[in-house]
């Protein structure tokens, strides 16, 4: 079929996810562009790579957040989802892009997408998280998002043999710290007061946020909400 | 006289020069004015850095003030969780000086290592975390000193954030509301960093190590100088201004050689995501792109940085690198493990090396400390633990420099 100036679109991409309507795709788009952060966040794109040469992910993976910056900008609908389904889990959110002479913040649209795939349940966004889950619960329950007893040798394998001697040695090691907040706490980073969890607790639920634990992991969310919602009870 | 040289010779001299730092031609507004002005409608407290102070110069000329003491330790949890001498190193540097801190427990972490990860969060709930530990602070008269690079960042963020979108206060106030906290932003977001960059000179008159025969190279931490550049401290005797001034100034007044390498601007590797559940990326990054250049162009006897989790990055990934032949095997320390440890802070007790994976041995023997010893007096600790004849480790077991032969 001859391209007539209708059909003509110059630089957008074909659609690569026949199975989700345009409609729907349009709608993760506008979510994105609809955020009030969106508008600090991209203010057109020179097409210079100074974001790619500066950027990690670019280095390892087919990732490029001049691409983003460029989809983004064009409302290139088609290239939004690709990247929403699938990119955005590459970046490192470094912010080394934030070098951009245009003053736009790639990694900071790459956060807006991922909290649009994560409150829409993107089936490979789910696939994504699938491993970080306990993380999660890490997180939301004790305010820390790591703690000594997650060093173990199944989960470090790569750290070498530090970790099974470290974890060998961890309660007694934890005891030998001077800091009167850490000293022999192991299942999180530092002693929290009770209150003070129940008012991050309150957090979640106020802005939403157990929503979209809700949203990407039902299981997870059952599991959090339950023990929060008793703490929070017991006051 | 630029004029009659090329483009490319045009940016080489720019770039020959110390940067001009004016605020009154600076790319940003001063966010700090927008802050008083919030509070002068009542939308918001703003904490007073507490004096004693010292001004610095940030990235456009404008002065920032670091507190010297009084300070809220907002903690970190990839720090005091996984390498806990990066914390205690700070507080005993503290208690070197009899400052007055707090070591708060009404503290969570910022989270925004799970935000940067998954972002499995909201900008709501990201704000109310940082208004909550904030009011925290503010409550208990003491002005928060941020440990962590990403937390700095993270609340640079949030903080603009706040200024610029009504909805996002009115929310975050509704929440506070509910637990009684008044919405504070402090007047200066601070990093432990920066702190230490201005206490170098005290730190390299109590020192007991000749620290001379080191070679370092520096890490500058993303989350500290790219994300809101313009609060970074910048110093034209420092890289001629180019880069941050913090680390490496500490480094040069403890009389360590700071060699350069090419990639300095690269990041780690971390990836917030990627170092807990696709390390592949990180390993290679972090061994290809640092610690390998850094070995072929400046090999140094150490490298050091600011944040919690280029420590992590940089010293867990060189293992696996070990068994692909790759030239790994630098140590990897915080500036404030550097400047205790040039104090005379005992290397385990205190900056607790044996939390580091990569091999620290030589660096202690090129420094001619005799680790040996100490870790003998450190196991003789832990078997007293273990007996149950001491319950742990405490500053009164801590403090005291040690007294080098
Ligand atoms: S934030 Fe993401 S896109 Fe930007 S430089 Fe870092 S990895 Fe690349
Ligand atoms: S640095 Fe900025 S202007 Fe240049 S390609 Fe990247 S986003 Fe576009």
């Amino acid at each position: 079929m001859p391209t007539t100036i209708e059909s003509w679109n110059p630089g957008k991409a074909e659609n690569r996810h026949p199975d989700v309507t345009y409609d729907e795709k349009e709608r993760l788009f506008l979510e994105v562009k609809n955020d009030p952060r969106y508008s600090d966040f991209l203010y057109g794109c020179y097409e210079c790579g100074i974001c790619v040469s500066t950027c990690p992910s670019a280095r390892f993976y087919d990732y490029s957040p001049r691409v983003i910056a460029q989809a983004m900008a064009r409302e290139d609908i088609e290239r939004v989802y690709d990247i929403i389904s699938e990119d955005i889990w590459n970046c490192a959110q470094c912010f080394s892009c934030l070098r951009c002479p245009r003053g736009n913040n790639p990694g900071g649209l790459v956060t807006l997408l991922r909290e649009v795939a994560v409150k829409n349940g993107l089936q490979e966004t789910k696939d994504v998280l699938q491993g970080y889950s306990r993380v999660i619960y890490k997180v939301m329950l004790k305010g820390n998002q790591v703690s000594p007893d997650m060093l173990q040798p199944d989960f470090f394998p790569d750290w070498g043999p530090w970790v099974k001697e470290f974890s060998a040695n961890m309660p007694v090691w934890r005891k030998a710290i001077p800091v009167d907040t850490l000293r022999g706490v192991t299942d999180a980073a530092w002693r929290t007061d009770r209150k003070t969890l129940l008012e991050l607790y309150t957090i979640w639920f106020e802005t939403g946020n157990m929503d979209i634990i809700k949203e990407i992991d039902e299981g997870l969310y059952d599991l959090l909400a339950d023990v929060m919602q008793e703490e929070l009870e017991e006051g | 006289m630029t004029e009659n040289l090329t483009t490319v010779e045009q940016i080489l001299e720019r770039k020959s020069h110390a940067v001009t730092r004016d605020p009154n031609v600076a790319p940003t507004h001063d966010i700090r004015e927008t802050l008083f002005e919030l509070e002068a409608k009542g939308e918001i407290i703003v904490q007073r850095v507490p004096e004693p102070y010292v001004e610095m110069v940030t990235k456009y000329g404008r002065t920032k003030k670091i507190p010297i003491e009084h300070t809220w330790h907002h903690k970190s949890c990839g720090q005091c969780g996984h390498i806990p001498g990066y914390s205690s190193s700070i507080f005993w540097l503290h208690r070197q000086f009899g400052l007055d801190y707090l070591d708060p427990t009404d503290q969570t972490s910022c989270t925004g290592w799970n935000y940067y990860a998954s972002a499995t969060s909201n900008a709501s709930a990201q704000a109310a975390v940082m208004s909550r530990n904030f009011s925290a602070a503010y409550q208990t008269g003491y002005f928060p000193m941020i440990h962590c690079g990403t937390s700095y960042g993270h609340y640079k963020e949030i903080r603009e954030q706040l200024v610029h979108h009504k909805e996002l206060r009115d929310d975050v106030r509704r929440i506070l509301d509910k637990m009684g906290k008044p919405l504070v932003i402090p007047e200066e977001i601070v990093h432990y960093s920066e702190w230490v960059h201005v206490m170098r000179n005290k730190f390299a008159e109590k020192q007991v190590v000749d620290m001379s025969p080191i070679t370092a190279t520096v890490h500058p931490a993303c989350h500290y100088y790219k994300i809101v550049a313009e609060d970074a401290i910048y110093d034209p005797d420092i890289y001629g201004g180019q880069r941050t001034a913090v680390v490496t100034a500490v480094l040069e007044a403890l009389g360590i050689n700071v060699a350069d390498y090419s990639t300095w601007f690269d990041c780690c590797g971390f990836g917030f995501r990627h170092v807990l559940v696709q390390r592949d990326f990180t390993r290679s990054f972090a061994v290809l792109r640092k610690i390998e250049t850094m070995k072929n162009e400046a090999n140094p006897d150490l490298t050091v940085t600011h944040d919690t989790g280029c420590v992590t990055t940089l010293d867990k990934s060189q293992f696996a690198a070990k068994a692909h032949d790759r030239k790994v095997g630098i140590p990897v320390l915080s500036d404030a493990q550097v400047a205790a440890l040039a104090m005379g802070a005992h290397p385990f007790r205190v900056v607790q090396f044996h939390w580091h994976s990569t091999d620290w041995r030589p660096f202690l023997d090129k420094l001619g400390i005799n680790w040996q010893k100490y870790w003998d007096e450190f196991q003789s600790d832990l078997d007293a633990i273990r007996a149950g004849t001491k319950s742990g480790i405490t500053w009164e077991d801590a403090d005291k420099p040690v007294v080098y032969a």
